[in-house]
């Protein structure tokens, strides 16, 4: 595991001059991954949306890796499709047999829990060599906020307004990790973009197995949460510290709890609220009729802490 | 020396013959009713370790394409094959296949698009592409099918080309049916089609690139379509050269269309795909009866060969159009629209008529073909020609 | 700057641009300025400072430069830095504070 000093030897595989909002999350998920994924050539993709549009509006790219966007849907197969012909240019010994390459497919959540889910799926289950990073900032803020199955219970967003009859999204923030779990692949982690060293730790892991590996990254997005551009950090610490967005990992099937969780749970789990009350896409939960609904999201996040505690043998 | 091998095998078989011979790097399928003979005989190829290709099994036809699109990118020769839904869930990548100018060659089983959901053929879902950027391909038998396949390839990776291909077969009729096919062997169909020299490869690792840019907000995104659009029309060029040495090594004729009888013909029927030997025929029949009847076949539908029909067409004096496909609320199928519309250039006005055959896998009996001369001989001796297009043999 | 010239992009033709769209280069957003975003910059106490590179593991635009494993002596690239303070709201010893801007910047293509 490298520390930060180490870290600075390594090329930045993502350039200045992006289009990116100040303060987004995702552009800090993509530095941080591509940091871990050491020396060897990377290939990379991303599906459509704020990251991929921000990063490659012709005629300037920031990526210094080979880059390709497909569409929206499709990144995991894109993705699958370019690690293919590595494997088959390799067969055609067009490409020398010990050659090393990685490949890493980007999506935000809503090219990932809903419109790319199944093609993610596809990819995962017929075992390509490549991590796929899922940036989670809770909805589609490329189209404008719109609400994702990635967007937590009560959250406002444009296509789940607050209102007399409606207090934001209905439903659930769906569990996406465990569902990628369950194809058995040799790597899956959840993570925050604030807790650099759990993050970069299970990128280097996810890029050395053999296989597909998927990282779920909490990914701030300051324009979607109504937080203040220089909180994106700090808002997303106190998602890992409330246990909304909990840390772990399933390597080889093996569930554990990660170091930035752990750590919260022995400090003492915070109240959600903190972390839903730096942000103006939750204000509306603080109004006393809402109380019910606020003690729910509480209530939520502590069922899903029991459930992971319980995977992680807790 | 070329060997040739006579086989009798269906038109699906052959393709997967072609393309084990064309030696891709990657395949990326789905199966699906009447293409599925393709992948599965190609399957076969993968477990005998006849092929060094990555079989890429897919989980739904998007993902095959996008699997292919980004294959190809990576710098690898790729085709693949599909049909009907298949083909219709693909559409955006369609699109951007041909939008990143990436020469997949991708077989097509025609085959009615739902609803009501039908396996039978006709031509529905490939004119349902017909504006998705790729040159398209149309065979008659399974030795078409075979030869267009190889020559796709060929075509789709010319550098002047750089465009995909839909290689397109006839759903049963030429997929399933057993017929005679002369196939080429393995070291002539190599030295034809050539090393694959890609270009903007995302592997070759040392000179990193970026597919798939955004070109909007005042990009050159007009200037891209026009490129397209240019690669499209020298791919007219391409394709007769490329078909002239092919047919140079098989003693098989092979042109932008194929005519017969036309030399002097009154009475003509241009037509698409298997249905076209019906045509003929009739029209051998009808000759012997003292109708001079004639046959066009489209054998290339994008880039449509608009002058070589209006020049096949010169001195016709009434034309049926039959199309295995509708186009909701147009003035015609849309063999018929862009005939006529090339028609317009013709030095003489030629009435032509729009008759949609054989939706679903519906019969193309020769009675109805002859319908269809019998129409046109109509016209011909002063009848008027009908204002809408004409259902054949539909109830 | 990037060995892909596009100086004279506004007047190619339509035969002049790669092929598919393509951008034949990597990391060439480095020509592009982001710099014009910002309404504040962040400024750096040299005392306080421990080259701990927080600022730099977290900085969302590639805009913290750094040096023999510490804080580059110009620091911050002012031409992408959008302004946006994560440095500063993370810097565990209060060493980079924001300031209005007010500093010349190169126009932004």
């Amino acid at each position: 595991m490298p520390t930060l000093r180490e870290l600075t030897h390594r090329e930045d595989r993502l350039a200045g001059g992006h289009r990116l909002c100040a303060g987004c999350g995702a552009s800090i998920a993509v530095r941080q991954i591509l940091l871990a994924a050491g020396e060897e050539p990377v290939v990379t993709g991303c599906a459509t949306g704020c990251l991929e549009v921000s990063t490659t509006i012709y005629p300037y790219t920031s990526w210094k890796t080979p880059f390709i966007h497909n569409a929206f849907e499709n990144s995991a197969a894109t993705v699958s499709g370019v690690e293919a012909a590595f494997k088959g240019l390799k067969a055609a010994g067009k490409i020398p047999a010990d050659k090393k390459v990685k490949f890493v497919a980007f999506g935000g959540d809503g090219g990932t829990y809903d419109i790319g889910l199944q093609s993610l799926s596809g990819a995962m289950e017929r075992g390509h060599d490549m991590v796929y990073v899922c940036y989670d900032n809770g909805a589609y803020m490329n189209t404008g906020i719109q609400r994702s199955s990635g967007t937590p219970k009560g959250a406002w967003a444009t296509t789940s307004e607050v209102g007399k009859a409606q207090a934001g999204k209905i439903q659930k923030r769906k569990d996406l990790t465990s569902i990628i779990a369950a194809h058995g692949i040799p790597y899956v982690a959840q993570a925050s973009i604030s807790h650099w060293k759990d993050l970069t730790t299970k990128a280097e892991k996810a890029f050395a197995v053999e296989g597909p590996a998927f990282l779920n990254v909490l990914a701030t997005c300051p324009r979607g949460w109504r937080s203040p551009y220089n909180k994106s950090i700090e808002v997303a610490k106190l998602a890992v510290e409330t246990g909304f967005w909990p840390t772990f990992e399933v390597e080889n099937g093996i569930w554990s709890l990660s170091a930035p969780s752990v750590s919260a749970e022995r400090r003492g789990r915070k109240p959600v609220t903190e972390f839903l009350q730096m942000q103006g896409r939750f204000k509306h939960l603080f109004k006393p009729e809402n109380a019910e609904l606020l003690a729910e999201i509480q209530t939520d996040v502590d069922d899903y802490l029991t459930y992971i505690n319980g995977r992680c043998g807790g | 020396m070329t060997e040739k091998r006579t086989v009798a095998a269906t038109g699906n078989v052959v393709v997967a013959e072609a393309f084990r011979q064309c030696a891709p790097d990657v395949v990326a399928a789905y199966p699906i009713t009447p293409q599925t003979t393709i992948v599965e005989e190609f399957a076969k190829f993968v477990a005998q370790g006849r092929v060094h290709t990555e079989y890429v099994t897919v989980e739904s036809e998007h993902s095959a394409m996008s699997a292919c699109v980004g294959a190809s990118a990576a710098g690898a020769r790729v085709m693949t094959a599909t049909a009907s839904q298949g083909l219709a869930l693909m559409w955006e990548e369609l699109h951007i296949a041909s939008g990143m100018r990436l020469p997949i060659v991708m077989a097509n089983a025609n085959r009615a698009l739902s609803a009501p959901i039908n396996i039978h053929c006709d031509h529905g879902d490939a004119m349902g592409a017909r504006d998705a950027g790729w040159v398209m391909l149309f065979a008659e038998s399974a030795q078409e099918a075979y030869d267009n396949t190889i020559i796709s390839l060929k075509v789709a990776e010319d550098p002047q080309v750089l465009l995909p291909v839909l290689t397109c077969l006839d759903g049963f009729i030429t997929t399933h049916s057993i017929e005679r096919v002369d196939l080429l062997d393995d070291e002539t169909v190599e030295s034809f089609v050539g090393e694959y020299e890609p270009q903007n490869a995302l592997l070759d690792l040392d000179n990193p690139v970026t597919h798939g840019a955004f070109a909007g907000l005042g990009g050159p995104f007009f200037e891209f379509k026009r490129a397209q659009r240019d690669a499209m029309d020298r791919s007219k060029a391409v394709i007769e050269r490329e078909s002239a040495a092919f047919s140079k090594i098989t003693e098989r004729p092979f042109g932008l269309i194929e005519t017969f009888m036309m030399d002097d013909a009154d009475v003509a029927i241009v037509i698409i795909g298997s249905a076209s030997g019906n045509a003929r025929h009739v029209a051998r029949e009808l000759r012997s009866e003292g109708v001079k009847a004639g046959v066009v076949k489209v054998r290339c539908f994008r880039p449509f060969p608009g002058a070589e029909i209006v020049s096949a067409l010169r001195g016709v004096k009434a034309v049926a159009v039959l199309d295995r496909a509708e186009s909701f609320g147009a003035q015609g199928g849309p063999l018929f629209l862009e005939t006529r519309s090339a028609m317009y250039d013709a030095a003489e006005r030629v009435p032509l008529v729009s008759y949609i055959y054989g939706l679903g896998g519906s019969d193309v009996r020769l009675e109805l073909v002859r319908e269809v001369y019998t129409d046109l001989s109509d016209i011909v001796a002063g009848g008027s020609v009908p204002d809408s297009l004409v259902y054949l043999g539909s109830r | 700057m990037s060995n892909w010239d596009i100086s004279k992009i506004d007047s190619w033709k339509s035969a002049q641009f790669p092929l598919g769209a393509v951008i034949p280069a990597g990391g060439n957003s480095d020509d592009y300025v982001t710099g014009g975003w910002r309404s504040e910059r962040p400024e750096r106490s040299i005392e306080k400072c421990t080259d701990c590179l927080i600022c730099w593991i977290f900085c969302p635009d590639t805009a913290i430069r750094v040096a023999d494993e510490k804080l580059a002596d110009d620091w911050v690239d002012l031409d992408h830095c959008k302004g946006c303070g994560v440095c500063a709201n993370e810097c565990p010893v209060e060493a980079i504070t924001m300031v209005p801007e007010g500093c010349e910047i190169r126009e932004a293509k």
